[in-house]
């Protein structure tokens, strides 16, 4: 008989060894669930994992393009966790990358097609500053009214895509774009492009801001009082006030702090990969970087390889979508899996499994 | 000396070629295909899917296709595309207006690759070419039927976008309800997305209220002639024959046909004389058709429908001929005056008697 007994701590090889348990499990899942759609599972997951990264035919290309794609998934999730491990839960990072985009996209608009250096970093100050203001929205109205700030700032996702909608086809409009939804090609205006920095490498100001925003999180979650209110206030909430920790101001903060880091995604990726505002311009960062918090952990570093893994399996899926012909659906539901997964064993950092005969009675 | 280089020259580069053509007579030609959405939507995706799966039947062991669903535009599209190339993909239909930016980078790094851009507009390689359907054609049609049936004399039109195809497909229906129902009125819901079941679903309930007793759709999913057949009033479906979902709703639907052209455009990269083009086709090229006319539709007004559809196929009738005025009351054509191409590509205006504005 298998039985579940509360670890006093919770385990430290555990909580390392789980995301690494979580990968093998969801191949082997993933494995029989291409197996059942009648590919051959080690093509597809050799596909998926493996060709990206190795393979002579597509890694010169695909590898840099896994910081393209993961740059925004590491900075949206390093801003999350802070706030996760306080115990605040913004779920609306998408609406936050949204609107970011739509402010520094705005910018670069209102001075196009002027040169000048100080078009780019006003473009970084207002995409956090985006940010920063939609996610200030389920802060007040949980300080001040003590709404429920994940419903709320889930809600504004749909409002921040009704406005990127709005702004796609109206003020934000090209007028030489015949007639088409959508703004001007922002990376093809030098003052305002967040280009690739080395050629051939990914690299642009998204990527590097990711890094900065990791390395500032781990000082600040590690090595600063702050830090240390945030894991007090996650994990005792009581203990935290008597601690002198004013709990409105951590959730102004967390929040600010995850919004912002969510709105500078947001205006990264618009004005370099994503090129310009249009009504699709969203595709899922700010929900899929919530996956990529929890994969790494919460942990700043973790969330650097969690947010390649997930790239990878992008990528990946996609070659194994045109190279195999597995539907796109299969590999939503393989990505699924990795989460699932991870909670799933995620009992095992909290528990010890123990093996023991019911003793009759 | 310089003649004998020039022979020379011209020697290596024929061998060449037809080395090439021997390559490629033995090799199938790979085919690529992006889609904005997913194969089983049955509106806009579902027509380009079933058009490559013609290709597949037509050209058999000739032509290998591949695809990728739900791409979006930008980084992803691009990466897509070039890992599609390297692949050593011959051919790329990038099946979404907002690939368009992706598509011409793309291009410019893969000039082997020959690249088909759906409803686009931007040319900024050699190896780009356009392709876009005259749904406007369609429209008169639709519009013309939905005149002759209303009894409440109220259309309801759930729309997408306030783009010029949206606004062109309006007024094109309106303009030919209006020729034979002076008291015809448009009532237009914008739902601001391509594909949203539930809130087309919405739109249509609402427009029903408003008295509707015809839908028109420039959304792709189905949800609307469900609720029509639900709610016991009549239908035109859109890009695929919708009649499996409202049996006895459905008048029709504009169907877009994209499989001859697909198979012209393969067969010329096949026999090694694609060249990028620029093209809108109609009724005539075979890419607008219509699905089976519902039996409800009274025999007159079949009749006269299947004539409309003659004349604009022969060329005989242009949809947006003159006189016709803008909803201001300022006047757009002139008598007997056919729309040029350019108007239409970039209407932002209701005509005449059209009420409610355009979103701006």
């Amino acid at each position: 008989m298998l039985r579940l007994e509360k670890r006093p701590q919770p385990s430290k090889f555990w909580n390392w060894a789980t995301p690494v348990l979580a990968v093998v499990l969801t191949m082997i899942a993933g494995g029989l669930l291409f197996m059942a759609l009648g590919k051959d599972p080690f093509a597809a997951i050799k596909m998926i994992f493996w060709d990206p990264l190795f393979s002579p035919q597509f890694a010169a290309y695909s590898r840099p393009q896994l910081l393209v794609k993961a740059g925004p998934l590491i900075l949206i999730a390093v801003g999350l966790a802070v706030g996760f491990r306080a115990g605040i839960w913004n779920i609306g990072a998408e609406g936050q990358y949204i609107i970011g985009a739509l402010c520094g996209a705005a910018v670069a608009l209102w001075f196009w097609p002027a040169p000048g250096w100080y078009i780019f970093p006003l473009m970084v100050l207002a995409g956090a500053f985006g940010g920063w203001a939609w996610a200030m929205i389920p802060a007040i109205l949980k300080t001040r009214f003590n709404t429920n700030e994940i419903l709320v700032s889930l809600l504004l996702v749909y409002v921040a895509e009704k406005i990127l909608a709005a702004m796609s086809v109206g003020r934000m409009r090209n007028p030489d774009g015949a007639g088409f939804p959508g703004s001007r090609n922002i990376s093809q205006y030098p003052a305002a492009s967040n280009q690739e920095l080395i050629a051939n490498t990914g690299m642009h100001w998204g990527v590097v801001a990711a890094f900065i925003a990791v390395i500032f999180t781990y000082i600040m979650l590690h090595r600063h009082i702050l830090g240390f209110q945030v894991q007090l206030a996650g994990q005792a909430p009581r203990a935290a006030r008597f601690a002198g920790v004013a709990p409105a101001r951590l959730i102004v903060l967390c929040l600010g702090f995850s919004g912002a880091m969510a709105g500078l995604a947001g205006m990264f990726e618009v004005s370099g990969p994503a090129r310009m505002i249009s009504i699709d311009f969203n595709s899922y960062y700010g929900f899929t970087a919530i996956i990529v918090a929890f994969l790494g952990r919460l942990h700043p570093v973790g969330i650097v390889l969690a947010g390649l893994l997930m790239a990878l399996t992008y990528i990946g899926g996609e070659l194994a979508q045109f190279m195999l012909g597995l539907p796109s659906a299969a590999i939503q539901v393989f990505q699924g899996m990795l989460l699932f997964f991870l909670l799933a064993v995620d009992v095992l950092s909290n528990y010890r499994i123990r093996l023991s005969v019911r003793e009759a009675v | 000396m310089k003649r004998r280089i020039l022979l020379a020259t011209s020697a290596f580069a024929l061998g060449l070629s037809a080395l090439s053509g021997a390559a490629l007579a033995d090799d199938p030609l790979k085919v690529g295909f992006i889609y904005i959405g997913p194969v089983g939507d049955h509106g806009w995706t579902f027509t380009h899917d079933q058009a490559r799966v013609a290709v597949e039947e037509h050209f058999g062991d000739a032509v290998e296709t591949n695809y990728v669903e739900n791409v979006a535009y930008g980084a992803d599209a691009e990466r897509v595309m070039s890992q599609m190339a390297l692949s050593g993909v011959d051919m790329i239909f990038a099946t979404s207006f907002g690939y368009g930016p992706d598509v011409n980078s793309v291009a410019q790094r893969f000039p082997d690759v020959a690249f088909e851009h759906a409803t686009g507009y931007i040319q900024e390689a050699p190896n780009v070419g356009l392709y876009n359907a005259r749904f406007y054609e369609g429209r008169a049609v639709i519009g013309h039927i939905a005149g002759r049936m209303t009894e409440t004399n109220t259309i309801g039109y759930i729309a997408s976008f306030p783009i010029p195809e949206v606004i062109m497909g309006i007024n094109s229906a309106y303009l030919h309800a209006r020729a034979v129902n002076p008291d015809v009125q448009f009532r237009v819901v914008w739902a601001y997305s391509w594909y949203d079941p539930a809130q087309e679903a919405a739109a249509a309930e609402a427009l029903i209220e408003q008295g509707a007793d015809i839908l028109m759709q420039h959304t792709d999913s189905t949800a609307p002639v469900t609720i029509a057949q639900d709610r016991g009033i009549l239908a035109f479906g859109q890009a695929s024959d919708m009649t499996a979902f409202a049996p006895e709703s459905h008048l029709t639907a504009i169907l877009d046909e994209w499989a001859p052209y697909y198979i012209d455009r393969i067969q010329a990269r096949i026999d090694g004389n694609w060249e990028a083009g620029n093209v809108w086709h109609g009724i005539v090229d075979g890419m607008v058709g219509f699905a089976p006319m519902n039996e409800r539709i009274p025999a007159d007004v079949l009749e006269e429908a299947e004539a409309m559809i003659a004349a604009i196929e022969a060329g005989e009738y242009h949809p947006f001929t003159g006189p016709i005025n803008r909803q201001d009351g300022s006047a757009w054509l002139a008598e007997g005056e056919v729309a040029p191409d350019g108007d239409l590509l970039g209407m932002d205006f209701y005509v005449e008697g059209m009420t409610g504005d355009v979103p701006n």
